[in-house]
This record gives structure tokens, C-alpha cells and sequence, in this order.
């Protein structure tokens, strides 16, 4: 059944752009993209369980890579590629450092990475333009062609996120996020490398915001430094696996769609009170679905079916 | 001279930044919850002096009181609506949940508020007093007492008092406390309460010293994740550590790197620190 679904999901989301408008392109390679944010922190916050708030750094480090990679020259693809392969590496640099600390600890130095590097981003204003932004070059395509770029793009990217996330969840990586999860010290006891599992989690949670930033700086055609370190680049994709699951792998995806639905239904129509309602959301969110959506939906279901066939 | 006078602008800031930080530091170390909240609170508090001043023509540094006492409601409000239900989940849970509210209140702020820069400007002007070539500000040196005032009453409100000591217990074994009969819900509240009140004390000190937005209450949050770690959690002599030093810091690095740095060098400063020393220069378990 799931399968089934996927691989109709996967064929409509592959032959969308012949049959829908701009807009509606648009608002799909938006969802694609939150659904390969969400994918990407469920590595770490769900898998491994820490609670990290680094993915805005790493949204932001990607777009500011390829950015400026860009303005030097390289075309756009390999400009992304090598963005996401230096995310990869701060982020595992960044790992042996910080994913000693635990709970609170962790949690703030991993917030306070998208902050430096804002700051840092910032500073260099000879490489990166400084608080004036970063324009990138301008592809000589038409409208309808780029949106279609990269909304594949973004298509490839969320569509390997979630491969990841699949094979992650079934092999021993998976087995042994999961059991640091559960319980570090009994997990280091049992003989798992764990320093070794959070990098490679941490690593992957780097790879795939990354790309994202990469693919929206070409996308916008603008960046600046308050825009792709926004703090809330770290929150909305904690909220969306809240929404659909922690630590399952469809979970993310789920989480994204519902909140972009949410953005696109509610919030447009209240823009002067949209981190607001944002917040109301994540507070019943946190107070009432603990489990996420899908955790009512199995329990209607399971309810259901045990009354039917007892 | 030029080192004892930034050396004093740095002490004189640090103390402020004690009274920013010990709220935070209290309600981490008692109810092990980031309160994302602080900041926020801190500029409400602001906001409520400012406007006392400007409508009310009541002096900042004796509405100190009256803000405490108004965000103290407040805190105790929220833990027990909001907090206090999934005090028992993980740390992402909690975190997000005060991300929440903290949206919920920026936003409010912004449309009650706006987003302009405003500052209560004193008239008339309290001046400033030179000590043989340094000079310091009349009002940053009432609001550095004021400030230093209020982390002595904390320090001595959690030792003395029959509350502070149920504070405490419960800070150092939950269960324990309850067998003892503490009501730990309502501890908890008070906690957060108190840790409101210094934040919204600090916020009318803090307005007489600087211009307020509700965007500040971010550089004020981050400001007391550093004192926190650097000082060292759970002790109110580790905040006066943390804070004093961090004023020095940031004093410091604004004359030798210049200003633009500032907030560069305290967030390295707490990478480093949480790398290779999270305890804090202060650090150890227990409250108080």
C-alpha cells in the first residue's frame, strides 16, 4: 500500500511540470525542498535523537558556497555539488567538536553555529558582498525552463534524502542511531562506535539542507545573510517531523507537506502575524500531538480495528 | 588609562549582564528547560518601563519592583499552563515549546510595540562622575547596583528563604522533594516566575542603558547562553562570573577588533568553552 502510493506520488511529481502552472511548480519545489530539510535533521534529531538547530547553518553555508563559487566561475551544478561536499566536511569537522555534548548543551552549541557564521559571512564582505547580499548570475534560460530546473533539482535532491533516509533506517547505522537514541551509555557499552554513527548522522543531517541552500541561492537569484541563516530555517523542519513523526522515515514527509499546506492555506492571508501563528502552531503542536499527526491517525485506526475484529 | 577605563565600561556592563543572566541560569539549572523565552521577556520588561516612564512619568529605576512583580505573574502563568504538562518529555520538546511561545511573543510584541528603536531618556540627565581620569555614566552605575542588588536578593532569597531551600531540593533530587512534601508543580512555577522577575528587573535597567526593540530580546538570549557557560550552570556566584567576565570580553574586543566583532568573538569564545570545558569556569551540580 505504501509502496503503491510512493511510486504514484514519485510518477505525479515527476510529470507535474507538463501539466501544471508556474505557481503550482513553484509551491511543489517549496514542499520538496522542506521535505529534504526535514529528511536531513530527522538523520540526527530523530534517528540519533539530538536535538540539533544547526540545519539553518547549513542551509546557509550551502547557498553562500555555491554562491560565491558561482561569482568565481564555476558552473551552477558543480557549483552545488561542491557546496554540499563542503557542508559535508564542516559539518563532520564541526561533529568530532560539538556531538559530545548532550541534551541542552548540544542543542545551543549547534544553534549558535548558524549565528557565527552569519557573523563571519557578514565580515568577509570583500568575498560574500556582507550584509549587502550576494547577487548570483543570471541563467539566460526562459521563465517556464528554470522553474522546471530546478524544481528537478530540488526533486533529485529530496528523492536521495529519502532513499538515504530508507537504506539508513534498515542497515546498522540506523540500529545504532537508534540505540543512542534509546540509551547512549548502554549503546557505547554494547560496543557502538558512537562518536562514529552521530558524525556520519550529522554529516548526512549537513549534506541535504546544504544542497537546498545551494539550489534556492540559484533559484532567488539574491542571498543575504539574514535570509539563509534565519533561525527559523532550524525550526520549521524540527516542527515538520514533529508533525509527521519523530524518527520515522516517511514521517518528514508527511510533516512537510501538512506544514506547507499550512503556510500556504493560512499564513499568506496573515502576514503581519506569521512567526505568531507559527508559534501557536508549534505550541498546540508540542502540548496536544506529541506523536505527530500520524501518531493520532494509528491510533483512530488501531482503535477502529480493534473494535472490528477483537 | 585607556585599558581601566574600558576596563571599568566592561564591569559596569557586566553587571547588567548578571542580572540578565541569573533568570536563565536559574530556570535551566532548576527545571532543565532552555527558556527561549528570556529574551523576550527581558524586552517586555523593557517596554513596560519605558512606557511607565513616558506615561506615568515613573523613574525606571523604581519601577524595578513593578516589572518583577508583573513578569512574575506572567512566568508563573506559563509553566503552569504551558510548561508544566511536558516537563517529563525530552529536551527537544521543551526547547521547542519555549521557541513557540517566544514566536507567539515576539510577534505580539512587534504589532503592540513596533519594531522601532526606543530608549527612556532621562531628563533630566543623571550625568556622569569622573574617578581620577575614568569616567563612568551616573545612570549605567545606578542600574549596575540595581542589577547586582537584585542577583544578591536571588542568592539570597534561594538560601535563606523556605522557598529558595523547596527551590533548591527539588533542583538537587525531584523525587526526593516530593517524598519530602514538596509541591514540585508549583515549585516549578515559582521558579519560572522568579526567573521572569529578574528578566523583567533586568528589562528596566536595561532601558535606561540602551535603545530596546523586540528584536534585542534575541542578543539578549544569546548573551545569556554565554554567561551561562562560560560561569558555569547552576550557581548564582557562576552568573556574577559569567557576566563580569563576558562585559570585560566584550569591552576588550570592542577596542582592540572593533564592535562589529563582538558577537563573532563571545559565540567562538562559547564553541571553545562547550568543547573543552562545558562546566563553565564555576561549575558544578547543584543550585545555589
Amino acid at each position: 500500500m505504501t509502496r503503491l502510493l510512493l511510486v504514484g506520488t514519485a510518477l505525479l511529481l515527476l510529470v507535474l511540470p507538463t501539466i501544471a502552472d508556474n505557481y503550482v511548480l513553484r509551491v511543489a519545489t517549496t514542499m520538496l525542498m522542506y521535505s529534504a530539510l526535514a529528511l536531513g535533521w530527522n538523520f540526527i534529531g530523530g534517528f540519533a535523537g539530538y536535538p540539533s538547530f544547526a540545519t539553518a547553518a547549513f542551509f546557509g553555508l550551502g547557498a553562500y558556497a555555491s554562491g560565491v563559487l558561482q561569482t568565481k566561475g564555476f558552473p551552477m551544478m558543480a557549483a552545488w555539488i561542491l557546496a554540499g561536499a563542503i557542508a559535508a566536511l564542516f559539518a563532520a569537522a564541526l561533529g568530532r567538536a560539538i556531538l559530545h555534548l548532550r541534551g541542552h548543551y548540544f542543542a545551543i552549541a549547534s544553534l549558535v553555529v548558524a549565528e557565527v557564521l552569519r557573523e563571519v559571512t557578514n565580515s568577509a564582505t570583500s568575498l560574500t558582498g556582507g550584509g549587502m547580499g550576494l547577487n548570483l548570475p543570471v541563467l539566460s534560460a526562459d521563465v517556464t525552463t528554470q522553474a522546471r530546473l530546478f524544481y528537478y533539482a530540488t526533486f533529485v535532491v529530496a528523492a536521495t534524502a529519502l532513499a538515504s533516509a530508507a537504506l539508513v533506517a534498515r542497515n546498522r547505522l540506523g540500529f545504532g542511531l537508534r540505540c543512542i537514541q534509546q540509551n547512549e551509555d548502554a549503546a557505547i557499552v554494547l560496543g557502538i562506535n558512537t562518536r562514529r554513527y552521530k558524525v556520519a548522522a550529522f554529516t548526512l543531517s549537513a549534506v541535504f539542507p546544504s544542497l537546498c541552500g545551494a539550489i534556492y541561492a540559484s533559484w532567488v537569484n539574491y542571498i543575504d545573510p539574514t535570509d539563509v541563516y534565519d533561525v527559523l530555517l532550524s525550526v520549521k523542519p524540527i516542527v515538520m517531523v514533529l508533525l509527521g513523526g519523530v524518527g520515522t522515515v516517511l514521517g518528514a514527509v508527511y510533516g512537510a507537506f501538512l506544514f506547507l499546506l499550512m503556510e500556504e492555506l493560512v499564513w499568506r492571508n496573515l502576514l503581519q502575524f506569521h512567526a505568531g501563528l507559527l508559534g501557536i502552531i508549534v505550541v498546540c503542536l508540542v502540548l496536544f500531538l506529541p506523536h505527530g499527526l500520524r501518531g493520532v491517525g494509528w491510533a483512530f485506526w488501531r482503535r477502529r480495528m480493534g473494535e472490528a475484529a477483537p | 588609562m585607556v585599558y581601566v577605563q574600558v576596563l571599568v565600561n566592561g564591569l559596569v556592563l557586566g553587571g547588567l549582564y548578571c542580572a540578565i543572566a541569573v533568570g536563565f541560569s536559574l530556570v535551566w539549572g532548576v527545571l532543565n528547560v532552555i527558556n527561549i523565552l528570556h529574551g523576550s521577556l527581558i524586552i517586555l520588561g523593557s517596554y513596560a518601563a519605558f512606557f511607565a516612564y513616558q506615561y506615568l512619568n515613573i523613574d525606571p529605576f523604581l519601577f524595578v519592583p513593578a516589572a518583577a512583580a508583573l513578569l512574575f505573574c506572567l512566568g508563573y502563568l506559563t509553566q503552569l499552563v504551558f510548561i508544566n504538562p511536558v516537563m517529563a518529555s525530552p529536551v527537544l520538546i521543551t526547547l521547542t515549546l519555549t521557541f513557540g511561545l517566544n514566536l507567539l511573543l515576539y510577534n505580539l510584541m512587534i504589532l503592540a510595540f513596533k519594531a522601532d528603536f526606543r530608549k527612556v531618556i532621562l531628563s533630566p540627565p543623571l550625568g556622569s562622575i569622573n574617578l581620577g581620569g575614568v569616567i563612568v555614566p551616573i545612570d549605567r552605575l545606578i542600574s549596575m547596583a540595581f542589577a547586582l542588588a537584585l542577583v544578591g536578593l536571588l542568592y539570597a532569597l534561594l538560601r535563606g528563604s523556605r522557598i529558595g531551600r523547596a527551590i533548591i531540593a527539588v533542583r538537587m533530587d525531584r523525587e526526593a522533594a516530593q517524598l519530602m512534601g514538596v509541591k514540585v508543580a508549583r515549585i516549578y512555577a515559582i521558579t519560572f516566575g522568579l526567573g521572569a522577575a529578574m528578566a523583567g528587573a533586568a528589562g528596566s535597567l536595561f532601558s535606561v542603558m540602551f535603545p530596546i526593540s523586540p528584536e534585542t530580546g534575541n542578543a539578549l538570549l544569546g548573551k545569556a547562553f554565554v554567561i551561562c557557560v562560560l560561569g558555569g550552570l547552576g550557581s548564582v556566584p557562576g552568573v556574577m562570573v559569567g557576566g563580569l567576565t563576558l562585559g570585560t570580553i566584550e569591552s576588550y574586543s570592542a577596542l582592540f577588533f572593533g564592535p562589529e566583532y563582538s558577537v563573532t568573538i563571545s559565540f567562538t569564545l562559547l564553541i571553545l568553552l562547550l568543547m573543552f570545558r562545558p562546566t563553565g569556569i564555576m561549575g558544578r551540580r547543584g543550585f545555589q
